[in-house]
């Protein structure tokens, strides 16, 4: 198990911070605009553990990358442009209904609990801290969307037809979670990453439980957008971007 | 939208081992499982528990407030005084029993 | 406060001579009235009114800080205000859920929120338009609604001042996190510092409305305080929100936007200048700047997750049929 290189360190670590920092913001959007009550306080519950989790690990990117990059944890959320963003596709596709949201929240969560599973071995004792939090939380996110996607799925008609475009349409983006390129294999070597390859099976059975009891299609195999976790993204970052930055890009350099 | 047909539930918070459980409000859903979902997100956000009880509002049995008067009079102090400590007159000489 | 002096109650107590002796002895020997007990039925409406209006204040109050969540400058600021958004709707529903004791369903509720007839607090009516209106929401707005929030965790209907207990342990760092927000503005540059002031310059004014008419023009008061549902007078509790918040204004090189406030030394109290009160009912009447877009708001959230309850309803029934099978 060789060293892992620092600025493979930093970047194995920002995908992972961009990633829950982004869907996590995907659900503050939903404020005001939940279904019914008592999912907002459901959906901003879950927000609030994604940009929990993000934080703690921009804060320990920030201080694995050291002394000659004096960006803080706010530098790196509000002055990075959309290719520097490393997020997976899936978690800045817009919200949608919430039959979207729920699906998306599913394929992620059902990748992200066995990732912090695997992550709680870490090498980095930091990261394997935050996953041990993160999976439990994670846990929840999981049953929380699988039980809505049950009852939107083997809901009526209409909530049946819902569900299912959404699984069709944002399956094209699940792909790119488990492509091990040279980042993520150098950071599973070393002992920081994560076999993702291994995670699919499990995800693959996860989603394939969740959607047969919601009486829905397990999508054919398709082709696999993938590009996020190298700053190729879609269309719909740049306006999340443009969104959260505001403050810091109109007013540069002040304290808040 | 017809949210009369969504059912109430109580909720019934333990902090901590130790103590008994207590009522905290109410709430509506559809099913037990979303109740309890439900009563985490809207009762616990800050640790108030470590064990949730629900029930539906409705599978509660309680007192009429008119039985009030046949249901406790019994155990007032004035009716059935020798259930009461103060009853029983000790010697000056034992401070506390 | 959020039911700004009970706008629109028309109950006088009526009824029963004997009920309301035999009902005011129990009030002033400071029991509390539970949901099952013979309540005279004036009471009861003036409570749901009251409890109605509150939690559709917290509800509705969500829009104006929502309109700046997805902005908040910083992680943290992010964090506190998507908690604190999330515990006002909370608390609507801990409200509701209280008023729900009393025989009115939460249905019946929203849907008189949502057809504009019932009211809620005016202050929500204005709009947010830059960051500090967030920070001076939680300063000034949060400031005055724990004025009134206080005394009403001992009010006399049991459920009501249980929910304000919860209401009220939750709500301690809402005040704190909107000033210090303010604080790092107040601290920062030229054009920071015009914001917090821009903001204050327009919210003061609503949030001083917000404690409803002076007592003079408030005929429910008397009958309010009588049953232990509001302890203290509107005007009361505006003066305890001057007394607080003037020092707290100076600190940070606030200015109140009233030429016309001056402490009396004779009396102890602050003299303010006179409130538009043609502006206060223009806005409770729905011409404020934002009533429409509050209620379209609640109503767009309502009427597109109208689905996603069928749904979960259609689930429930289909599951009852399984398990009775």
């Amino acid at each position: 198990m060789g060293e892992l290189q620092k600025n493979t360190r930093f970047e194995h670590l920002l995908r992972l911070a961009d990633t829950n920092l982004i869907l996590g913001h995907r659900m503050s959007e939903w404020i005001g605009k939940s279904p019914i009550l008592e999912e907002e306080l459901a959906l901003t519950n879950i927000g609030l553990d994604l940009i929990g989790q993000a934080r703690a690990l921009y804060e320990h990117a920030v201080a694995v990358s050291g002394e000659e990059d004096n960006r803080d944890a706010d530098d790196l959320v509000f002055l990075r442009d959309a290719p520097e963003y490393k997020n997976l596709l899936l978690v800045e596709r817009e919200n949608g209904d919430f039959a979207h949201t729920m699906v998306r929240q599913m394929f992620y969560s059902a990748f992200a609990v066995p990732v912090w599973e695997a992550l709680t071995r870490s090498v980095d004792s930091e990261v394997a801290g935050i996953a041990g939090r993160a999976e439990k939380e994670s846990l929840y996110h999981l049953r929380h969307a699988s039980e809505w996607i049950l009852r939107m799925g083997d809901g009526t008609e209409e909530s049946h037809q819902r569900v299912q475009d959404a699984v069709d349409a944002l399956w094209m983006y699940t792909g790119e979670m488990f492509d091990m390129d040279e980042v993520e294999t150098a950071a599973f070597e070393a002992g920081h990453g994560v076999d993702l390859t291994a995670v699919r099976s499990e995800w693959e059975k996860t989603v394939r439980e969740v959607l047969t009891a919601a009486t829905l299609d397990y999508p054919e195999d398709c082709w696999m957008l993938k590009g996020g976790r190298t700053g190729k993204h879609t269309e719909h970052l740049g306006h999340l971007l443009s969104d959260m930055q505001f403050l810091q890009r109109a007013y540069p350099g002040q304290k808040w | 939208m017809r949210e009369n047909d969504t059912p109430l539930y109580e909720v019934f918070l333990r902090p901590r081992n130790g103590l008994s459980h207590r009522h905290v409000g109410s709430l509506h859903a559809l099913d037990d499982q979303m109740a309890m979902q439900n009563a985490r997100d809207l009762y616990t956000r800050r640790g108030e528990a470590d064990s949730i009880w629900i029930v539906r509002s409705a599978d509660l049995i309680a007192s009429a407030p008119e039985d009030k008067e046949t249901n406790l009079s019994p155990s007032d102090p004035e009716r059935k005084p020798y259930r009461h400590p103060t009853f029983y007159v000790l010697p000056k000489e034992v401070e506390n029993m | 406060m959020y039911s700004q002096g009970l706008m629109g109650v028309e109950e006088t107590p009526g009824g029963e001579q004997d009920l309301l002796d035999r009902f005011q002895a129990r009030i002033d020997a400071g029991e509390k009235i539970e949901p099952n007990d013979e309540m005279p039925e004036a009471y009861r409406k003036t409570l749901i009114r009251q409890m109605s209006q509150h939690a559709h204040s917290e509800i509705v109050g969500v829009y104006p800080e929502a309109n700046w969540v997805t902005r908040a400058p910083t992680l943290r600021r992010k964090l506190q205000a998507m908690a604190k958004i999330q515990d006002e709707f909370g608390h609507g529903l801990y409200i509701y859920s209280a008023a729900e004791t009393l025989g009115v369903s939460r249905e019946e509720m929203v849907g008189q929120l949502l057809s504009g007839k019932a009211k809620y607090s005016s202050v929500f009516n204005y709009p947010t338009l830059n960051w500090a209106d967030l920070a001076v929401i939680g300063w000034l707005g949060d400031g005055a609604a724990i004025m009134n929030q206080i005394p009403l965790c001992r009010c006399s209907y049991g459920p009501y001042a249980r929910a304000m207990v919860l209401v009220c342990k939750e709500e301690s760092f809402h005040q704190r996190q909107g000033y210090e927000a303010m604080v790092a503005l107040m601290n920062g540059s030229p054009e920071q510092k015009a914001m917090g002031q821009d903001a204050v310059n327009r919210w003061w004014w609503p949030i001083m409305m917000m404690f409803g008419p002076h007592d003079a023009d408030s005929p429910n008061t008397e009958t309010g305080v009588k049953w232990k549902i509001k302890n203290f007078t509107n005007d009361e509790l505006r003066q305890k929100f001057i007394k607080a918040t003037v020092p707290q204004a100076k600190l940070i090189g606030i200015e109140i936007p009233d030429p016309d406030l001056r402490f009396n030394e004779e009396t102890g109290d602050w003299e303010h200048g006179e409130i538009d009160w043609d502006e206060f009912w223009s806005v409770v009447k729905g011409q404020g700047p934002c009533n429409h877009d509050r209620i379209t708001a609640r109503r767009k959230a309502h009427a597109e997750g109208a689905w996603v309850l069928e749904a979960a309803q259609a689930y429930a029934a289909k599951q009852a049929a399984r398990n009775a099978a």
